[in-house]
C-alpha cells in the first residue's frame, strides 16, 4: 500500500516551522507568580490573607522558640523565667526522653545502637547499597541491636521495664515495619489465592484485625493473652505488644498491597506464563515488583502511621517517647513546661515522619519506568 | 519444504465455554511444521481464544490438543513443556515495564533454563539484533515506540527458542506508521521457516505470507483455503461478506 511518487508532478518539500520562544508572562518567575499566586481574584485574595497570617504568626513564634528562649545548661529551673521557651527543661530531661530509665553507666549501648541504626538509615537514604543487600541488612539489623540494648552473650542484661523514650518508639516501629511488610504481602497474596482455605483464612485474619482498634489489640496482647496461655508459659509484655503491633500493621499493609496487585493486568501474567515462567516466579519477578511500586505512597503512609501509633503503648504501661514527654511534664520539680515538652515532641516526630515520606518520594521518583 | 508433512499441532474436536457461552465449537485443525496459518474473522468469533488454547493461556474443556508431541492436559509438566515450544506475541505487547529490554528477554532463560547470565545476555542480544532493536537494549520498554515495543515482544517470545510462534493481532494496537516494521520482522521469521499461527486483519500481509487462511465466525472454522482461492473465490457467503467489509 505504498504511494508511488508521481513522476510528472514535482513534490513540494515540507519544511517544519522553527520553534518560537514562549511569551514572557507565561514562563519564569513572573509566569509562576501569575499562574500560582494571582491566577484569579479569589486566589490573589487568599495569597494576601496567607501573607498577613504569616506576618502575624511567624515573628512571635521565632521569638518564643529562639530569641527570648533560655538555652542554659543548668540542672534547675531558671528562677527568673523569661517570656520565651525554657529549653533547659529539654536538656535536663534529654536522657529520659531518649532512652527512658536505662542505667546511666550502660548508656554507651543504646548510643552505639542509635549510631548503627542512623548509619543504616543514611546508607538507605543515599542508595549506596544494592536493593537486595539493603533488604537483607534491614532484616538482620534488629537482632544485634536487640542484644546490644537487652544484653546477653556477655553483656549485662537490662530489664525491659527500664527501656523507654524514643529508643522504645523507634524500636517498636522499626521492627513493626520490617516484619509487617513481608507478612502483609503474604496475607495479600493469600487473599488472592485460588485455594479456598488459604483465601478464607487470610480474609478472616485481615478483616478481624482491621475491625478492631489498635488500642484493643494492645490491651488484649498485654492483659488478656497471659490469661489464655498455659501455666508456666510466659511471653514478656514488650514482645506481646510488639506482636500486636506487627499483626495490626500487616493487616493494613495487606490491603494496601492488594490494591497494587489488582492494578496488574492479566496480560502481564499471561505474557509471563507464555515464556514459560511458573506461578511463583511470575509473582516474584513480574507481579510483586510492579504492584509494590504502585503502592509506594500508601505503603510509606502506613509506615508513618505505624510509627505514630506506637505512642499508644502507653495504655499498657510502656513509656515510649510521648509517654516520657508526658511523664517529664508532670515532674513536680519542673511544672509548667508542657509547651516546651510538646513542641519538642512534635518536632522530633515531624523530623522522623517527614524523612520517611521524603524517602518514599525519592524511591517513587527513582522507579518511574519511562 | 520437505517438512510440510510433519504435523506439529493437532487439534481434534476442541470445545470451549466461557461459563455458558460456547466460544469454540468443535474445532479441528492440523498445522504442519514450517506452515504459516493466518486466522481472520469478525471480533468475538473465537480466533484469539483458539490460539490462546494452544499454549494453554486458556483452558479447554473438551477435545484434544497435541503440540509438538505433548498433549495439553491439566498436568503442569505437559503445560510447561508445551510453553517451552510455543512463543506468543500479544496485541498490547505486554512487555514487563519494570525491567529493561534486555532483562525482558533474559528472565525466562535465566530462571527456567538456568542459563548462565552472560550466555542469556548474548542470546538476547542476538535476538534483539534479529529484530533490529539491539541499540535499545538498556532502555525501559516505556521509552520505546509501539512498533519498537512489539519487536521487542517478538524477540522475547523467541528467547526460549520455540518451534512455534503465535501472534494475536500483533499490529492492531499500533500507529499506522509502525505496522510495517513489525510485519517485516514477522515476514523475516516466516522466511526463516518458523511455524506460525497469526490472528490478523492485515489482509495484504496474509495474502503475501500465509500458506493457509482460516476464516472463523461464531466459534467455528467456516472456511479454510489457500490465499489465492480465499480472496478470489471464497466458498461461503459469510466469508465473502466479511471480505467485502474489510477490503
Amino acid at each position: 500500500m505504498t504511494i508511488s511518487p508521481d513522476a510528472s508532478k514535482e513534490l513540494h518539500v515540507f519544511k517544519p516551522m522553527p520553534d518560537l520562544p514562549a511569551p514572557l508572562e507565561s514562563v519564569g518567575i513572573i509566569g509562576w507568580l501569575k499562574g500560582n499566586l494571582f491566577s484569579s481574584k479569589i486566589n490573589s485574595l487568599l495569597t494576601f490573607a496567607a501573607l498577613l497570617f504569616l506576618w502575624k504568626a511567624v515573628p512571635p513564634l521565632i521569638s518564643w522558640t529562639i530569641i527570648d528562649a533560655t538555652w542554659s545548661l543548668s540542672s534547675t529551673p531558671d528562677p527568673t523565667p523569661k517570656t520565651g521557651a525554657c529549653w533547659t527543661f529539654i536538656f535536663v530531661k534529654f536522657r529520659v526522653l531518649m532512652v527512658g530509665l536505662y542505667p546511666q553507666e550502660l548508656l554507651w549501648r543504646p548510643i552505639l545502637a542509635f549510631v548503627i541504626f542512623g548509619v543504616v538509615c543514611v546508607l538507605t537514604a543515599l542508595r549506596r547499597l544494592q536493593t537486595r543487600l539493603l533488604i537483607a541488612l534491614w532484616f538482620f539489623l534488629p537482632l544485634p541491636l536487640f542484644f546490644l540494648i537487652n544484653g546477653g552473650i556477655g553483656l549485662e542484661i537490662v530489664e525491659q521495664s527500664l527501656w523507654g523514650g524514643l529508643m522504645l518508639s523507634t524500636g517498636l516501629a522499626a521492627i513493626g515495619i520490617i516484619m509487617s511488610i513481608p507478612l502483609g504481602i503474604l496475607l495479600a497474596l493469600g487473599r488472592r489465592s485460588n485455594m479456598v482455605i488459604v483465601k478464607s483464612l487470610c480474609i478472616g485474619i485481615i478483616e478481624s484485625i482491621r475491625g478492631v482498634p489498635l488500642i484493643t489489640i494492645l490491651f488484649m496482647a498485654s492483659v488478656m493473652l497471659p490469661i489464655f496461655l498455659p501455666r508456666g508459659m510466659n511471653i514478656n509484655n514488650l514482645l506481646r505488644v510488639q506482636i500486636g503491633i506487627i499483626l495490626f500493621s500487616s493487616a493494613y499493609i495487606a490491603e494496601v498491597v492488594r490494591g497494587g496487585l489488582q492494578a496488574i493486568s492479566q496480560g502481564q501474567i499471561e505474557a509471563a506464563a507464555s515464556i514459560g515462567l511458573k506461578n511463583w516466579t511470575i509473582t516474584y519477578f513480574i507481579v510483586l515488583p510492579q504492584a509494590l511500586r504502585h503502592v509506594i505512597p500508601s505503603l510509606i503512609g502506613r509506615c508513618v502511621a505505624l510509627f505514630k501509633d506506637t505512642s499508644l503503648v502507653i495504655i499498657v504501661g510502656l513509656l515510649d517517647f510521648l509517654g516520657m514527654i508526658k511523664a517529664s511534664a508532670q515532674d513536680p520539680e519542673w511544672l509548667g513546661y508542657d509547651a516546651e515538652a510538646y513542641v519538642f515532641c512534635a518536632l522530633i516526630y515531624w523530623i522522623i515522619c517527614f524523612s520517611m515520606s521524603q524517602y518514599g518520594k525519592s524511591i517513587e521518583h527513582r522507579n518511574q519506568w519511562s | 519444504m520437505n517438512q510440510q508433512n510433519i504435523p506439529i499441532i493437532e487439534i481434534t474436536n476442541l470445545n470451549k465455554w466461557f461459563d455458558n457461552f460456547h466460544v469454540l465449537k468443535n474445532i479441528n485443525m492440523t498445522v504442519h511444521k514450517g506452515e504459516i496459518i493466518v486466522i481472520c474473522g469478525p471480533s468475538g468469533s473465537g480466533k484469539s481464544t483458539l490460539i490462546r488454547c494452544i499454549n494453554r493461556i486458556e483452558e479447554h474443556q473438551k477435545g484434544k490438543i497435541i503440540v509438538a508431541g505433548t498433549e495439553l492436559t491439566g498436568k503442569m509438566k505437559n503445560i510447561a513443556s508445551v510453553r517451552k515450544e510455543v512463543g506468543m506475541v500479544f496485541q498490547d505487547f505486554d512487555l514487563f515495564p519494570h525491567l529493561t529490554v534486555l532483562e525482558n528477554l533474559t528472565l525466562a532463560p535465566a530462571w527456567i533454563l538456568k542459563m548462565p547470565r552472560k550466555k542469556a545476555e548474548e542470546t538476547a542480544m542476538a535476538l534483539l539484533k534479529r529484530v533490529q532493536i539491539h541499540d535499545q537494549a538498556f532502555k525501559m520498554p516505556g521509552q520505546l515506540s509501539g512498533g519498537q515495543q512489539q519487536r521487542v515482544a517478538i524477540a522475547r517470545a523467541l528467547c526460549m527458542n520455540p518451534k512455534i510462534m503465535l501472534f494475536d493481532e500483533p499490529t492492531s494496537a499500533l500507529d499506522p506508521e509502525m505496522v510495517k516494521e513489525v510485519l517485516d520482522v514477522i515476514r523475516q521469521l516466516a522466511h526463516d521457516g518458523m511455524t506460525m499461527i497469526c490472528v490478523t486483519h492485515e489482509m495484504g500481509f496474509a495474502k503475501q505470507v500465509a500458506n493457509r487462511i482460516l476464516f472463523m465466525d461464531q466459534g467455528e472454522i467456516v472456511e479454510e483455503n489457500n490465499p489465492e482461492t480465499f480472496f478470489t473465490s471464497p466458498k461461503y457467503d459469510r466469508t465473502q461478506k466479511f471480505l467485502s467489509q474489510i477490503i
